[in-house]
């Protein structure tokens, strides 16, 4: 439905700007693409578009969609997250303990009156989450180590923490106030589908038209620039993570949730994909462009691409190698678009 | 060379230039910065075809498509910039690309003993295996001639070998180049310094606009008559300012302003015990020429390079200055040197990169950028400044250098500072530009704001200035009202230092 009303918006462009078509193509690539996938996999397979299973798309999108809202502040910078899967699992590993009432208690599955709220393990994992997201950006900052290597670390120190903290194996049977927030509906619509929503729109304003926002942008388009027209460079840098901290606990909260549990080996392999929503988006890896509704339909297309792979049966092993080679396409095409607009 | 020409878009960098060297000789090379001195040693070097004119060699027409070329011819550049690997070997480096042995093999027996007969020959002492990291940028230096004449070079084109020495190195370094002269080899010395000149050339030939303007041999000219010749430039197109608007109330005062090079950046500028000052309303010209100091004084005032020490102080009262953003909160802007590098998000919007600096005048609740307000600023100074431009909307690096220029300046009014410091504000902008940023310029000192231009070009500082500072080698070599000042009396500050000229 909201890709309906995307189309027509987008369509209506189109009629305005009919006097460059490439620019117009370069722009809306993403959705265009998108729009063009859901047609064929449409022809192809008729389940694919009804209602129970688009909804299921974008519930299952949601906590990938999370992380990418992150990770586009993080790309704006022109920085990189590699860690993100492993602070999701580590941050769901707490939650979870806190939700079961400690450690003690946690293999006790049925005990239904121990344990804590929801409330404090969706704030326990968003604390994990800040904290981790801070260390690394102290780290980038301070000790003036690329965020590459950071996070790469960071990808193995947080996937240790998750797996020493559930040395006995996962953690689940939570209470149903709990699950709730992965499984429950609002006018049937998934929560986590809202919950992705709200907080692009959010992180949407926060980037279009905040003070906060305008300095993402100049750091990730001129450091040494921002820096000389007075933008404190190394507290912008430091907080995209921390930004990315905070979405991959809120996901990791999310993520426990929908499963009901929460497992060391949770999102792994989550950086490539959430990578490759946001650069299929339409956000460069150089920094200084790219947009939360980008991300979205990156997320998006992602999501609708695995979706109508799984419905066509196709080999899950092959399904990795067609978003490894979309990945390098989407960059290919950026670059080639950019080189374009600078000889127009 | 003969009829050299070379156009860059929009610029006609050389016209008909001139330039002949004799075998043998030591030949200097010398014009003010932008004179074109840089694009000629391109073509010379290979590493900026095409041109138009023809080059002889030896007797030979020669024509380079690259610096292979011309070094299999025998001619070899060495930049300011070396282009060594640090962490090589100095017998790696000498013979980087060429190293003797078989086609699959490195023999290093022979690189080594080749390389010690080269630094031998040039009183290089040290192993052949020491890693370039570790020698002083003197004898980083003789690495490089040693690897120009390992290639055989019959000319090599050396370009500010001295800025960086030491008086004891210099010393040294000419005698290498005289020996080089004794075995018959030419050099081409590009330098600031005209004692040099005098010291070591046997002749010159200047460049200005572009142009040839002179040729000779340095013992039947003296330091005037190549000053003469460096600067005969006509004030015509730049009208001077007429009018004084210094109100002699102090807007910034610098006292003992020191900054050393870090061992690792042998090529970075120091300066020395620096002092100016700038009333309201004043515009005070610094000039000087390239590696003067002039743009690390702008920076170190600016907080943009960490100084060693030195006071700063705003409208009589000391403050600490450790980054831009102390700079800008006590009324302190910067246009710096390199609009594209150092000043514009090139890809955004013009409304993105005008409003940077002036965040307070257009949010709302201190946290949101209100779009009406911002709109509203952009067009207040697209009005004031006459930025020729589609929509606010429009990506700055669409639009031309002066435009580009004008939303810079634009982003510090928009910050109403008190003190505004300018590094070349009109390079590489075209004349009509040009003469309206130096408008805009006097329009800011006659609103009370305190300038600071900083300038390669003489006429520009003339133009502009109410009084001048001279720079050389990272200290003031002199100071005078513009009524006092000639190009002449300048070139002589920025080129021969405070003890010559007094």
């Amino acid at each position: 439905m909201t890709g309906n009303a995307k189309m027509t918006d987008a369509a209506a462009g189109g009629a305005r700007r009919n006097f460059d078509a490439f620019t117009f193509l370069a722009r809306f690539a993403p959705l265009i693409f998108l729009l063009l996938l859901m047609l064929v996999f449409a022809l192809l397979e008729p389940r694919f578009l009804s209602s129970v299973n688009l909804f299921n798309v974008m519930r299952q999108v949601s906590i990938i969609g999370l992380l990418a809202i992150g990770m586009t502040f993080v790309i704006l910078t022109a920085g990189i997250d590699l860690s993100v899967g492993s602070l999701l699992a580590f941050a769901g590993l707490v939650a979870a303990a806190v939700a079961k009432g400690g450690m003690q208690d946690r293999f006790t599955v049925g005990d239904e009156t121990i344990g804590y709220g929801w409330q404090l393990a969706a704030l326990a994992a968003i604390a994990v989450g800040l904290l981790g997201g801070l260390l690394q950006g102290v780290a980038i900052t301070r000790l003036k180590v690329p965020a590459f290597v950071v996070t790469l670390g960071g990808m193995s120190v947080f996937r240790g923490a998750a797996l020493l903290f559930a040395a006995g194996g996962p953690i689940s049977g939570f209470q149903p106030d709990f699950t709730w927030w992965g499984q429950g509906k609002i006018l049937s619509v998934p929560v986590p589908v809202i919950i992705f929503l709200v907080a692009a729109v959010i992180a949407h304003i926060v980037l279009r038209y905040t003070r906060y926002g305008r300095r993402v942008y100049a750091v990730g388009g001129n450091p040494e620039a921002a820096r000389l027209a007075g933008v404190n460079v190394s507290f912008v840098i430091a907080s995209v993570y921390v930004i990315m901290g905070f979405f991959a606990g809120l996901g990791a909260f999310v993520l426990s949730a929908r499963l009901n549990s929460a497992e060391a080996v949770a999102g792994t392999g989550y950086e490539l994909t959430v990578i490759a929503s946001v650069v299929i988006g339409g956000t460069s890896l150089f920094g200084g462009a790219g947009s939360i509704f980008g991300t979205v339909i990156g997320t998006v297309l992602i999501g609708v691409l695995l979706n109508g792979l799984v419905l066509m049966n196709v080999n899950s092993y092959i399904q990795q190698i067609i978003i490894g080679v979309i990945i390098v396409l989407a960059v290919a095409f950026d670059t080639f678009a950019k080189s374009r607009r600078k000889r127009a | 060379m003969r009829g050299i020409s070379k156009s860059f878009p929009g610029v006609r960098a050389l016209d008909q230039v001139d330039f002949t060297a004799g075998a043998g000789e030591i030949h200097a090379f010398l014009g003010e910065n932008g004179a074109g001195k840089s694009t000629l040693l391109k073509i010379l070097s290979g590493a900026q075809p095409p041109y138009s004119g023809t080059i002889v060699f030896g007797g030979q027409p020669v024509q380079f498509a690259s610096p292979q070329d011309a070094q299999r011819a025998g001619i070899v550049t060495i930049y300011q910039e070396f282009t060594l690997a640090p962490d090589m070997t100095v017998a790696e480096n000498v013979f980087i690309g060429r190293e003797p042995g078989s086609r699959l093999f490195i023999s290093y027996r022979q690189l080594e003993q080749e390389t010690l007969k080269l630094c031998r020959r040039i009183g290089l002492e040290r192993s052949p295996r020491a890693l370039v990291r570790d020698l002083s940028v003197a004898e980083q230096q003789m690495v490089e001639i040693a690897r120009a004449l390992s290639m055989k070079s019959r000319l090599i084109v050396m370009d500010e070998p001295t800025s960086a020495l030491s008086r004891a190195e210099v010393e040294k370094l000419f005698a290498i180049i005289r020996n080089l002269k004794a075995e018959g080899i030419t050099t081409i010395f590009v330098t600031h310094r005209l004692e040099e000149v005098f010291e070591l050339c046997d002749s010159f030939t200047v460049l200005r606009d572009g142009r040839h303007v002179g040729r000779g041999k340095v013992a039947e000219t003296d330091m005037d008559g190549i000053i003469r010749l460096m600067v005969g430039r006509e004030l015509g197109l730049l009208a001077a300012r007429r009018t004084s608007f210094d109100t002699g109330e102090k807007a910034l005062e610098v006292r003992g302003l020191n900054r050393r090079r870090k061992s690792s950046d042998a090529s970075a500028i120091e300066l020395h015990d620096l002092s100016l000052s700038v009333n309201r309303g004043e515009i005070l010209g610094i000039a000087g020429l390239v590696g003067a100091g002039r743009s690390e004084t702008a920076r170190a005032i600016f907080g943009a390079d960490r100084f060693a020490s030195g006071v700063v102080a705003v409208g009589g009262r000391e403050v600490r200055i450790a980054s831009p953003r102390d700079a800008i909160a006590h009324g302190i802007g910067l246009v710096p040197e390199d609009r594209k590098q150092q000043a514009l998000f090139l890809s955004q919007a013009i409304r993105a990169n005008m409003s940077i600096t002036a965040q307070d005048r257009i949010s709302r609740f201190a946290f949101f950028i209100s779009g009406a307000r911002e709109d509203a600023l952009v067009e207040e100074y697209r009005k004031l400044l006459n930025i020729r431009m589609a929509s606010a909307g429009q990506a700055v690096g669409n639009l031309s250098g002066g435009n580009q220029q004008k939303v810079v300046l634009a982003r510090w009014l928009a910050l109403r500072p008190r003190v505004l410091i300018v590094d070349e504000p009109t390079r590489g902008i075209d004349v009509g530009a040009k003469a309206e940023v130096h408008n805009l310029l006097s329009e800011m000192a006659q609103s009370g704001i305190a300038i600071i231009v900083i300038s390669s070009e003489l006429p520009e500082v003339l133009a502009l200035a109410d009084r001048i500072v001279t720079m050389r080698e990272g200290r003031v070599t002199g100071e005078m009202m513009r009524a006092d000042a000639t190009q002449e009396k300048l070139m002589t500050l920025m080129t021969v230092g405070s003890r010559q000229a007094a």
